[in-house]
């Protein structure tokens, strides 16, 4: 019991907010109701415009992220090049550079080739962001793969390609997933840089328009319509951390975050 | 014979080209997306840069305009401020958890998760629902009759509650990595020479979890010196601009004064001297790592 309590009562108030606003979500005047789900469909542009460009940018970033990340994690764990070394410095130096202060160049850049308030834009930011832990993390998964397991599949003639699909994805499947989950997390989440780089509201993800809502309504803010807004966003994550947990954790005990 | 001689040298440079091709689309993506915006973000300050309409240049204005900017200068000492305190409860808080969640029993997985929870929500998700948890018509906190941000000093605790919540069990994980990596020889040896459990936390715990700690504490500084969301979401800055933080204010002169080459200016101040405070930190870090 002394081990227990304090730890229960802590667990309580960390979840405590999470259960209240599931609760807060669905109560009305008059008790339970799905009145502010109701409600919410409806604002703005329509919160499945929203759910749509959120899903998209999360899709985009976590293929591209999955592509870039296995290619370059297979280069920098079996290959030998020049400027290497050089390559892998500069994308953990990524982690280097704070985040907001290349927003604004990158606000003008995206506009010179094109990808002005486009969700493939802001897309690419975040697969350059998720780069330096998605590399390290597929270069080690690569680097735990005896080379034996490939060396007899290039000795029977395959190109190195075909050894990569065959024989070494199922191998790091598990770093594939972890990278995934980082990359879905960061982008699904992220508010920043969607407010920054999109300016259409018909663009705009799920945070920057439920933000934009609550600032646009100024005093009359509907705090029930509020709280389900909150409950779209973070149901899909919950659940995801909650059934892929081990990877996760297993991002943090790879050292990637260290840089 | 031939074949033999040559097929190694051949052999090795198609090697190299291939795994150029494979590291390609990272090399574009760093180039493009990242060191380009760095070069970019140096010109942009040195030149009036309206977010319409040709630049200009006009070195050094853009800099020597960043000390007659009053609400900047405030940002400062609050962003500071603001770092020192939430970095100090930060800390203490995810270390206390990790204490808690350390060992291997029954139900420990269930106390990591609940801790770790929040830190699976968004930051701008977590600020919305603060901002009606902690409203008191319609949070339920409201009998406590404490006006969560309408002063700034309320603002800025209130704040503060909510970083913890949200990144408590984060730091909490970055710590248990740390914790585990402890070989339990060592509190073994400890305990069989008479030490109590002060003198392992003071003496053993906290000296081998140093480079731990210290990447933590990086993530912390930098992460609160750059905060944006928060103050953007939950405070709007209020009460009277006494929640602005640093970031917001390159975001103003961007956004509502469409002063981007301002914008860029400060955003290469912050630059350096957030890449400066790194280095200096993770000098530190690999010095605790190594010894």
């Amino acid at each position: 019991m002394k081990y227990y309590s304090p730890r229960l009562a802590l667990a309580v108030i960390f979840l405590f907010p999470l259960i209240w606003s599931g609760w807060a979500s669905v109560q009305g005047p008059d008790g339970f109701t799905l009145a502010n789900y109701r409600s919410i469909t409806g604002f703005g542009e329509g919160l499945a415009t929203y759910v749509g460009n959120s899903l998209a940018l999360s899709g985009m970033t976590v293929v591209g992220t999955l592509v870039v990340a296995t290619l370059g994690g297979y280069a920098f764990a079996r290959f030998h090049f020049p400027g290497k070394n050089l390559l892998f410095l500069a994308a953990l130096a990524i982690l280097m550079v704070p985040y907001a202060t290349i927003l604004i160049p990158l606000y003008v850049l995206l506009d010179y080739v094109g990808l002005q308030n486009s969700l493939l834009g802001v897309s690419l930011v975040f697969v350059m962001f998720q780069l330096p832990f998605a590399l390290y993390m597929m270069r080690n998964s690569f680097e735990a793969i005896p080379r034996e397991i490939e060396e007899s599949a290039l000795v029977d003639g395959a190109g190195s390609f075909r050894v990569l699909l065959s024989v070494l994805l199922p191998a790091v499947r598990p770093g594939l997933v972890t990278v995934g989950l980082f990359a879905f997390l960061a982008s699904w989440n992220d508010f920043f840089a969607p407010l920054i780089l999109l300016s259409d509201g018909a663009s705009f993800p799920l945070p920057v328009a439920v933000v934009s809502m609550t600032q646009r309504t100024f005093g009359a803010i509907d705090y029930g319509v509020l709280q389900a807004g909150v409950m779209v966003m973070a149901v899909p994550c919950l659940v995801l951390f909650l059934v892929l947990q081990r990877y996760y954790v297993r991002g943090f005990m790879s050292g990637a975050l260290r840089g | 014979m031939n074949d033999v001689v040559t097929s190694p040298t051949r052999l090795r440079r198609g090697r190299a080209l291939a795994g150029w091709a494979y590291a390609a689309p990272a090399a574009v993506i760093v180039a493009v997306l990242f060191l380009a915006p760095l070069v970019l973000v140096v010109i942009m300050s040195l030149h009036k840069w309206p977010l319409l309409g040709p630049a200009r240049p006009n070195f050094p204005a853009n800099y020597t305009k960043i000390p007659d900017d009053p609400l900047f200068l405030d940002s400062v000492l609050f962003t500071l401020k603001y770092t020192v305190i939430i970095t100090i409860l930060l800390s203490a808080v995810a270390l206390g958890l990790a204490l808690l969640v350390q060992d291997r029993r029954r139900g420990v997985g269930f106390f990591r998760t609940a801790f770790f929870l929040p830190g699976a929500v968004g930051f701008a998700a977590a600020a919305l629902l603060f901002y009606g948890l902690l409203n008191n018509d319609f949070g339920p906190f409201g009998f406590l009759g404490v006006n969560w941000i309408g002063s700034p000093n309320m603002a800025l605790t209130s704040t503060i509650l909510l970083v913890l919540w949200r990144f408590a069990g984060f730091d909490m994980l970055i710590l248990l990595t740390g914790l585990q990596a402890i070989p339990i020889e060592v509190y073994e040896a400890a305990r069989a020479d008479g030490a109590n459990r002060w003198q392992i936390f003071t003496r053993i715990t906290l000296p081998l979890l140093r480079p731990t700690l210290a990447l933590m504490l990086i993530l912390s500084i930098t992460g609160s010196l750059l905060a944006f969301d928060q103050f953007f979401i939950f405070t709007n800055g209020g009460p009277d601009n006494s929640t602005v933080s640093m970031v917001m204010v390159v975001y103003r002169n961007a956004f509502f004064r469409f002063d981007l080459g301002g914008a860029a200016a400060l955003s290469v101040v912050l630059l350096v001297v957030l890449v400066a405070l790194n280095a200096v930190q993770m000098r530190i870090l690999r010095g605790a790592t190594t010894r």
